[in-house]
């Protein structure tokens, strides 16, 4: 544990990460390369099919970056800035998911998995949707209402689970688990009552959030980017306080370290359960009202598409920690963001960046093989995804 | 009755449950119904023997009746309770009763084929079975299978793939188990020989297979549709006579030969894990594995293997889908299936028989809700389906019976390491 809790920001840290990312982008390349028609016809000669497989690779991830990061031909003679217009797409984009991330980070510090913020994410959009859509507030007072309404919702979801776990010992995952598809059929059936019907419509999509509770535009109204952003930031800040600076944080990191140690020395572990879940819950929850707030702005059956899962690899990367979350979220933020792009113009699905996720996180959790690859020694390597199983 | 223990104490409150439900469900669907409107029962499907055509009566006489059984039920197994016997028999009457008693009022009006709500929730439960006996191998060993999605999910898109391509049904249902094991080899791989948290890597191989498939799908498939993804499919096979008996005849024995499989694998599971002596040590590796290691079981081996064949199992079921259903892969099609077999696991209590019935409940409450989703009902279908994750959240918070997981579930063993 001394480890963990000792503070080395070194950039040996990041080796790790780095060399993941990179194994996990050659495996993915392989996979465009092999899946690739026009590359598969030159499978008898060598040459041409290295080349041809290169082609196909390098046009995918170029078109991941200009999806993501920069790409020159969006600029306009009046307006050069617009070639940075994917930049804020994958800020757009990683700006819910960093919340989330938090959100599972926050849990497996106090040595809690939870995978039930899809769940907490879809009561938070739900909340904020609603109070968006249905009151008529002054400008400012909307906007924070509608947060606040996100934030009780997930928490008291994420609550409860800590609450049954502390009460009963149900295991957190899975009662997450099950969770997620109750928030989610739960979701399901409200869009097909007439309090959530948009009017005129009979697919199930509610009204857009009134414009008094939307997240404040940052960059002009040519680009999508908001305030969700900065709202993340100050999450990921809070988080970093509430665990190294606070007595809170201190308690939370004990019952995740030993929590029988942490019974023993006073600190009363029910209560930590619970809020930490309550907590977490709060954070998936307030990333679902930056996603329907900030973007979305009305609320369908996929409304939380895949935050909540990729919450979990987001946490997993950034070895659950504030700051990592934020640098894993941007990066998937942008894999996702760019993936879009990529999806569009080639031939390559925007899936291959579950795959890339899958394999990162893989990578990170066995730095065993890693190190195999790429002949490392001394790499720091911590052993916070010990294996701890139901009975943990 | 202070001299009861917890688990008793478990019992006797559930089996209140039982009784304020049944005279619940006598009150609120029997005597308050409104208007009694005829509701019938039929009870053939096919040309089998016909015991009963149908069953014609009035909805609130039947929710009466039902009802009333209910009762009677939990009166009997209250006695039995109170006489220390055991209540199983009683209890699922008690029940059965009140599901019917639901179902009399739900339906007033409507016509119900019987058999075919019983046939098609043995249909749905069939993923969930094969699933939760993954499930049962994989826990029992302790290694904690949350990949079963991803094994499922990876038989459905490899059989279906391969049938497509050799145009036979029978190279699907071979290759089936091998893409599961597949998956199941690198939980096994990493769980074991490097020791990481199991429910993150299960997890993450779920995400895994998701991606790939959801790739390949979008990139072969739809492009390619007929030579990649056009599988011919798995003729029901009537065995003879049997299928002829009247109700159970057509639900049991008019199936595809993964039907069979699965009556197959369930028996041979319930029999090895408690019969047998790798059974014996399976289960002694899942709940002190040390203890076996000092009497000479190679423990990790065994998992491993346990682990794999737990893969093979799932990856089976996952052809169920393709070549057992429409044939066709169709993305992202398990739609969670594998984690309903993970809570019909745990439901279960980790035993076969016990994730069996649980398997089935949930695949009759998904098939009522389809059923009285198109007949058309006062209750929302999207209630219907949260019931088996509701059920599952009850199960594990201890309310009705003490829930636990084989001790080492989850614990990597290293020999030398107390545990």
């Amino acid at each position: 544990m001394h480890k963990l809790l000792s503070k080395r920001p070194s950039l040996r840290a990041l080796t790790l990460p780095g060399l993941a990312f990179l194994l996990a982008m050659f495996f993915g390349a392989l996979l465009i390369a092999f899946s690739d028609s026009t590359v598969l016809k030159h499978i008898g000669h060598p040459l041409a099919f290295l080349k041809a497989a290169g082609v196909a690779v390098w046009q995918s991830y170029l078109a991941l970056f200009e999806g993501s990061v920069y790409n020159p031909s969006l600029a306009t003679p009046h307006d050069a800035l617009l070639s940075w217009y994917p930049l804020s797409e994958t800020l757009v984009t990683a700006a819910p998911l960093m919340l989330a991330g938090l959100s599972v980070a926050l849990a497996f510090r106090a040595g809690l998995f939870n995978i039930g913020a899809q769940g907490q994410f879809i009561f938070g959009s739900i909340a904020a949707s609603y109070v968006g859509f249905h009151f008529h507030l002054p400008l400012g007072v909307h906007l924070i209402a509608a947060v606040l309404a996100a934030v009780v919702a997930g928490a008291l979801w994420g609550g409860l689970v800590g609450l049954l776990k502390a009460r009963t010992g149900a295991h957190e995952v899975i009662v997450t688990i099950m969770l997620n598809y109750v928030a989610l059929y739960f979701l399901m059936w409200l869009l097909g009552t007439t309090r959530f019907l948009r009017p005129g419509r009979r697919d199930p999509i509610s009204p857009d959030v009134l414009t008094s509770a939307r997240m404040p535009l940052l960059a002009g109204s040519n680009y999508r980017v908001n305030l969700g952003i900065f709202v993340a930031l100050a999450a990921a800040t809070f988080v970093w306080w509430l665990l190294t600076r606070s007595t809170w944080g201190f308690r939370f990191r004990a019952v995740g370290a030993n929590s029988a140690a942490a019974k023993t020395a006073g600190i009363s572990v029910p209560f930590v359960m619970t809020s930490v879940m309550a907590i977490s819950g709060a954070l998936a929850g307030l990333g679902g009202a930056v996603h329907v707030l900030g973007s979305d702005f009305s609320l369908t059956s996929g409304t939380a598409g895949n935050f909540g899962f990729d919450a979990i690899t987001v946490a997993l990367l950034g070895r659950a920690k504030p700051m990592g979350v934020v640098f894993a979220s941007i990066l998937f933020g942008a894999l996702r963001a760019g993936g879009g792009t990529m999806q569009a113009n080639t031939s390559t699905p925007i899936d291959i960046v579950l795959v890339i996720q899958a394999l990162v996180v893989l990578f990170i959790a066995a730095p065993s093989v890693v190190k195999w690859v790429f002949r490392l020694k001394n790499v720091k390597t911590t052993g916070e995804l010990a294996a701890k199983g139901w009975n943990g | 009755m202070n001299s009861l223990s917890a688990a008793e104490r478990r019992r006797r409150r559930s089996l209140y449950i039982m009784a304020v439900l049944a005279v619940l469900s006598t009150l609120v669907f029997g005597l308050l119904q409104k208007r009694g409107q005829v509701v019938t029962y039929g009870f053939v499907l096919d040309k089998e023997w016909v015991l009963i055509q149908q069953w014609v009566i009035n909805s609130r006489t039947a929710a009466l009746l039902f009802g009333l059984i209910a009762i009677a039920a939990s009166t009997v197994a209250f006695l039995q309770f109170r006489a220390g016997k055991t209540i199983g028999i009683a209890s699922a009457f008690g029940a059965a009763g009140i599901m019917m008693s639901f179902l009399s009022w739900a339906a007033a009006g409507k016509f119900i084929p019987f058999t075919g709500l019983l046939q098609g929730a043995l249909l749905l439960s069939v993923p969930l079975i094969f699933g939760s006996m993954a499930g049962v191998l994989s826990e029992r060993s302790g290694v904690v299978n949350i990949a079963i999605e991803g094994q499922l999910l990876a038989g459905a898109f490899v059989s279906g793939v391969v049938a497509s391509l050799t145009h036979s049904t029978f190279w699907g249902l071979v290759v089936a188990p091998f893409a599961g094991c597949l998956i199941s080899t690198l939980l096994a791989i990493f769980a074991i020989n490097f020791a990481i948290d199991q429910i993150i890597l299960g997890f993450v191989l779920n995400v895994l297979v998701y991606g790939l498939t959801d790739f390949l799908y979008k990139k072969l498939l739809i492009p390619y549709q007929a030579t990649w993804n056009s599988g011919p499919t798995l003729a029901a096979i009537k065995i003879p006579v049997l299928w002829k008996i009247p109700l159970i005849g057509p639900i049991l024995f008019d199936q595809s030969i993964i039907v069979y499989l699965m009556y197959g694998v369930v028996f041979l599971i319930s029999f090895s894990l408690f019969k047998t002596k790798w059974g014996l040590r399976t289960r002694a590796v899942g709940e002190h594995p040390t203890a076996a290691d000092s009497v000479g079981i190679k423990v990790n081996r065994l998992r491993f293997m346990n682990v794999m064949i737990a893969g093979m199992v799932a990856g089976l079921g996952g052809a169920y889908f393709t070549v057992g259903g429409v044939g066709a892969f169709n993305k992202e099609m398990t739609a969670g299936k594998g984690f309903i077999a993970l809570a019909a696991l745990i439901f279960g209590r980790w035993t076969p028989w016990g994730a069996v019935s649980a398997a089935l409940l949930f695949g009759f409450a998904d098939n009522l809700q389809s059923v009285l989703g198109i007949i058309g009902t006062p209750i929302p279908s999207e209630f219907m389906l949260m019931v088996p994750y509701l059920v599952t959240v009850v199960a594990v918070t201890g309310f009705v019976g003490r829930v636990r997981a084989p001790a080492a579930d989850g614990t990597p063993y290293k020999r030398g390491e107390s545990h």
